[in-house]
């Protein structure tokens, strides 16, 4: 780790306003904090997070479910509300990492990050969330550009994300058997704009699956979408899986997703 | 009578206590006044020259103390590390061990080599420094595959090994063999793969070295399984210091299986460089530099063939294997592939002839030694999976097969023609009492069950077989062990009554200090609280051999019970001074000396007592009660087993799901049941990481380490594992007073050839080590 300067502001505009060039945000730092321990990241400050109020915290209404940037995977794992509104991703926050990871992880953190096998961009593509920061709305769609890449600036800081509660929504997914982090995780969503489903892990970002999709809308059955293959071509390859192992586990976690919608 | 907490209760483990609230006092817990820190430059080039190391600007920055590099060693007259065990090859010639500096003197021959020590005030400036040093490597061409190595044309990475070849190596009778093949009704033929293993232990190896310079002793606190051998080469061979002014202390040390027994650079370069700059130097091992320079483990091809008669008794079986050594040659690593893994060959079967053939070679990968049973799990790997292979080309069952070809319990001392002689054992009873506990008989009815659920079941065996407590000596000595192989202890009483021990075997996790005094309550009454076990310092022991190879209890143990021995003698001449009876007529049991056919008795703590304030003692005797022994035993030992391993795989995605696990060892006497199930289970889980998740992967072309982290080297968790049946049965090993075998390392080597025969079994075909689910569902959809 590189020596570093540390602020720890009680409010966004504060946040936001002291951020300069080479500074990081920092919130529950499971990422952040071994990338610097590493040397493989260097920052000039780290502003955290964790002090300000705003970004912490669930709130449910009968079509919205809207979780603070600053809630760690464990809240929303254990929260009664997303249970009983969107269970799938109670159970989406539960799998993620291991009990030490969901204390300190946070959503905010989560998706900023952008890693190509985390899970909640599944949940936030497959429910066709809304990302807010501190200067606009953005659409979960747009909000995941690529590869480690968002559509955050510099200075933009993530306040919170809100999901519409579908209908019915499910996730499954295949852990990296070393890292745990989703292999190919799969989000399937009933929702009043149709049927939606996401993928992650397989590929360089999130992506939907229009085939499957298509397939659901008429028959919202597993037995609809297990034998629809994923084009491999496009897709991850490295040590612990190939691209056609990879769209092989995307048939088969989205049937299992379906299976397990509720 | 027995004795409260003596041998056979399960007692829980006395030093979990201090380990578990964390007062453990691990090597990177011991600070010194004025301590520096020491930083390793590493290579980020598989295969490199030197041209240049340009200190100039790291030598300047903030806190450094000193920068050292291999000249600088050299110049300084140490000497190379080196491989204590001397192998010959096929043609008489000795083996190759190219020059192995502490640091890279003109090359780099894997990542991670060393090639500079930065020393600074904190660890932080080390590293900054350390990124101000500039290298002009010229990149060369790596080979990280064992094959491609020994292949004509391949990159030639030490002057000293054309080819790359260390040694060529043969054991057993070629023409026997080679006749018995001609003349056979069935051969079967199977070629393996054992996967590179990375040891993985919960402490990183660590190092703080002192210099005294009013005394002129250096003193090195290591993460070491033998203290004493790790001073004598540092002494003897690297010139470091005098082995009486060189103390080297083994403080709790968390887990070693295997990768410290060995004398590395680091540690050397640590204690070298505390009497250069003068200071306490502490350097410890992050988890990457583990990953990169922790001696790996397995890492064999082999190709085997089975010879067998119409009713399927074995005729004949040949083996040939390339072993990968990696870039340099460890401490022992030339005896893991030859005389710990050829001479296992014979397995638990009566095989009339055997012949192997072993190629070792130098690749640019992290060097390759003893792990986690050392040659055994490889010989094992490869019997098993050769029975499992015959027994199916044959259409028998594989326990039919194994059964029908087992040494009989009758057949002891049996001598194998791979030079071991079997001392005791009951196969088939492992054999029928495991396949008792899985049920068997009932599998067809089950796999019936999950093929009617979707899943594929399978069922798989491993006979295993391991030669434990190296020893004896004189029997190492003769195949090219460069030390003893026997162990030592010191029983001492205090004045009091209580008891410190001081063993030359090292405790890293094994319990010893629960296990040894269990024996001394055992033996001499005094209950465990009141019994110290001492080991892992060279100013506090007896000189010792240390522990690996299941050899603390086989071997230490034994010289113990040596130690008590000559206590138990001394006690009751004293007791009969006392109680004025002849020594004939005093007996002993449990630590209470009586006078045969009187009421008249004495307790241990009296007769201690008495031999230190000796007011009324016999005259020829001397005060004190302190005795110690060395003791080299007979024969190996030899545990051997059956572990039985059920899988159910799901064919969507190729996941295997162990449901079911038996396990029956043969340990000789036991101790202590409950650290002996613990063995087994630890054994057992790494058994089944090598089998499914574990796997070191270099990077072909640029030799780089992938799987560098815990993101891509997969470790067991608990729930990869299943539930455990375990039992043991209990042939007395005849070859040690406590009649005992080894335990450490039985389930790491049954578990991987027991759970690839399942998966095999389930899928009809033959697949490698890790079996992911990636190469499982490929073979399910590959025809
Ligand atoms: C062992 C381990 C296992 C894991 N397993 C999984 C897994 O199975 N699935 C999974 O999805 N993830 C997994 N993770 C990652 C985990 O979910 C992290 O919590 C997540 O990647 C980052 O969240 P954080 O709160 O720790 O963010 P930090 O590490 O603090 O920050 C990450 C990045 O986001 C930026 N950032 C943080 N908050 C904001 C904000 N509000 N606005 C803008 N930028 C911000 C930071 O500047 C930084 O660049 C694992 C991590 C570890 C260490």
């Amino acid at each position: 780790m590189y020596s570093f300067d540390y602020e720890r502001p009680s409010g966004v505009n504060e946040a936001v306003s002291a951020i300069r060039e080479d500074d990081k945000f920092l919130a529950g730092g499971q990422t952040l904090l071994p990338t610097l321990k590493l040397r493989l990241a260097q920052a000039d400050k780290l502003i955290d997070l964790s002090g300000i109020a705003e970004l912490k915290g669930i709130s449910v209404s009968e079509s919205e479910v809207s979780i603070g940037a600053m809630t760690r995977h464990v809240d929303v794992a254990n929260s009664a509300d997303v249970k009983s509104a969107i269970p799938a991703l109670a159970y989406l926050a539960s799998h993620i990492g291991d009990a030490q990871v969901r204390n300190r992880g946070t959503i905010g953190g989560s998706i900023s990050n952008n890693d190509p096998a985390a899970d909640y961009p599944a949940a936030l593509v497959g429910l066709g969330a809304t990302v807010h920061t501190n200067k606009r709305s953005i659409s979960a769609e747009d909000f995941f550009v690529d590869l480690f890449e968002t559509a955050l600036e510099e200075d933009e800081l993530v306040t919170k994300v809100t999901f519409p509660v579908p209908e019915k929504a499910g996730y499954a997914k295949f852990p990296n058997p070393a890292s745990r982090f989703a292999l190919t995780g799969v989000f399937v969503a009933q929702t009043a704009q149709g049927v939606r489903v996401a993928v992650t892990g397989a590929g360089p970002c999130v992506f939907r699956q229009t085939d499957m999709e298509a397939a659901l809308s008429s028959n919202f059955s597993a037995d609809a979408v297990s034998g629809i293959k994923t084009e491999a071509s496009g897709l991850s390859a490295d040590i612990h899986a190939s691209a056609d192992y990879r769209a092989n586990l995307i048939s088969v976690m989205a049937a299992r997703a379906v299976q397990a919608a509720s | 009578m027995t004795v409260e907490n003596g041998i056979g209760a399960s007692v829980r483990r006395k030093e979990d206590q201090r380990f578990i609230t964390g007062n453990g006092h691990y090597l990177d817990d011991i600070n010194r006044v004025g301590q520096t820190y020491g930083y390793f430059l590493r290579s980020p080039h598989a295969f490199a020259k030197i041209n240049n190391i340009d200190l100039a600007a790291a030598k300047a920055a903030p806190g450094v103390v000193d920068i050292f590099t291999g000249a600088d060693m050299v110049a300084d007259g140490i000497g190379g590390l080196i491989c204590g065990w001397g192998i010959t090859s096929k043609d008489g010639s000795p083996h190759n061990a190219p020059p192995h500096n502490s640091m890279a003197v003109d090359a780099v021959r894997h990542v991670g080599d060393q090639v500079a020590f930065v020393i600074a005030e904190t660890l932080q400036q080390a590293k900054d420094a350390a990124e101000l040093i500039e290298v002009d490597y010229e990149v060369l061409t790596p080979v990280t595959n064992i094959s491609k190595a020994l292949a004509p044309g391949a990159p030639q990475i030490h002057e000293e090994a054309p080819g790359n070849l260390c040694y060529d190596w043969e054991l057993g009778d070629k023409a026997a063999v080679d006749a018995a093949f001609a003349n056979a009704a069935h051969i079967s033929k199977i070629d393996l793969i054992n996967n590179r293993l990375s040891p993985n232990p919960m402490e990183p190896r660590a190092a703080l070295g002192e210099y005294d310079a009013g005394s002129e002793e250096l003193t090195l606190h290591t993460t070491s399984q033998n203290p004493h051998v790790a001073r004598l080469i540092m002494s003897a061979f690297l010139g470091i210091a005098p082995e009486n002014k060189l103390r080297v202390i083994a403080p709790d040390v968390g887990g070693g299986f295997g990768s410290k027994i060995f004398v590395y650079a680091e540690e050397t370069t640590t204690i070298w460089a505390a009497r250069k700059i003068n200071r306490p130097v502490k350097w410890t091992a992050d988890r990457s530099e583990a990953f990169l320079t922790d001696a790996h483990g397995r890492d064999h091809v082999s190709h085997a063939e089975l010879a067998m008669d119409n009713d399927g008794k074995i005729l004949a079986f040949r083996v040939s294997t390339q072993a990968n050594m990696g870039a340099y040659l460890s401490t022992f690593a030339s005896a893991v592939p030859t005389y710990l893994y050829g001479t296992l060959l014979s397995g638990q079967y009566k095989i009339p002839s055997i012949y192997v053939e072993v190629k070792a070679g130098f690749t640019n990968t992290t060097a390759v030694d003893a792990y986690r049973g050392a040659g055994r799990p490889e010989a094992t790997y490869v019997v098993e999976r050769m029975m499992d292979t015959a027994a199916r080309d044959l259409g028998m069952d594989p326990t039919e097969f194994r059964l029908k070809n087992f040494i009989q319990p009758d057949a002891y001392p049996y001598e194998t023609p791979v030079i071991m002689t079997y001392d005791s054992g009951d196969y088939p009873l492992a054999m029928n009492m495991a396949k008792e506990m899985i049920d068997y008989n009932g599998f067809a009815a089950r796999k019936a069950q999950s093929e009617a659920n979707g899943k594929i079941r399978g069922i798989g065996t491993a006979a295993y077989i391991e030669a434990c407590g190296i020893a004896p000596s004189a029997a190492v000595g003769s195949l090219g062990a460069g030390v003893g192989l026997w162990e030592s202890a010191e029983v001492r009483f205090n004045p009091t009554g209580s008891v410190t021990v001081f063993t030359g075997s090292h405790s890293h996790g094994q319990g010893h200090e629960t296990t040894f005094a269990q024996i001394i309550a055992d033996k001499l009454g005094v209950p465990i609280e009141s019994v110290e076990v001492v080991h892992g310092d060279t100013s506090k022991v007896p000189f010792g051999m240390g522990t690996y190879g299941s050899r603390s209890l086989a071997v230490g143990g034994s010289a113990i019970v040596k130690a008590v021995d000559k206590i138990v003698e001394k006690s009751k001449k004293i007791a009969a001074h006392l109680m004025e009876a002849s020594v004939e007529d005093i007996e002993h049991e449990h630590g209470v000396f009586s006078v045969a056919g009187t009421d008249k008795q004495m307790t241990m703590g009296e007769i201690a007592f008495a031999a230190y304030v000796p007011h009324n003692y016999p005259a020829d005797l001397e005060p004190g009660m302190a005795e110690n022994a060395f003791y080299d035993p007979l024969n190996f030992t030899f545990p051997a087993g059956t572990h039985i391993a059920e899988v159910e795989i799901d064919p969507t995605t190729g996941v295997v799901d162990i449901v079911d696990w038996a396990a029956v060892d043969d340990f000789g006497n036991i101790i202590n049941p409950m650290i002996v199930e613990g063995q087994v289970h630890g054994g057992v889980a790494q058994g089944i990481g090598q089998a499914l998740l574990e796997g070191v992967v270099y990077d072909d072309e640029s030799g780089q380490l992938i799987t560098g982290s815990y993101m891509d080297y997969c470790m067991p968790r608990a729930d990869d594992l299943p539930n455990f049946r375990i039992t043991t049965t209990n042939t007395p090993c005849p070859s040690n007073p406590l009649g005992v075998k080894g335990c450490g390392e039985a389930g790491a080597i049954a578990a991987p050839a027991a759970l690839m025969n399942a998966i095999v079994n389930a899928l009809g075909k033959d697949i490698d080590m890790p079996a992911t689910p990636e190469k499982i569902w490929r073979a399910i959809n590959s025809n």
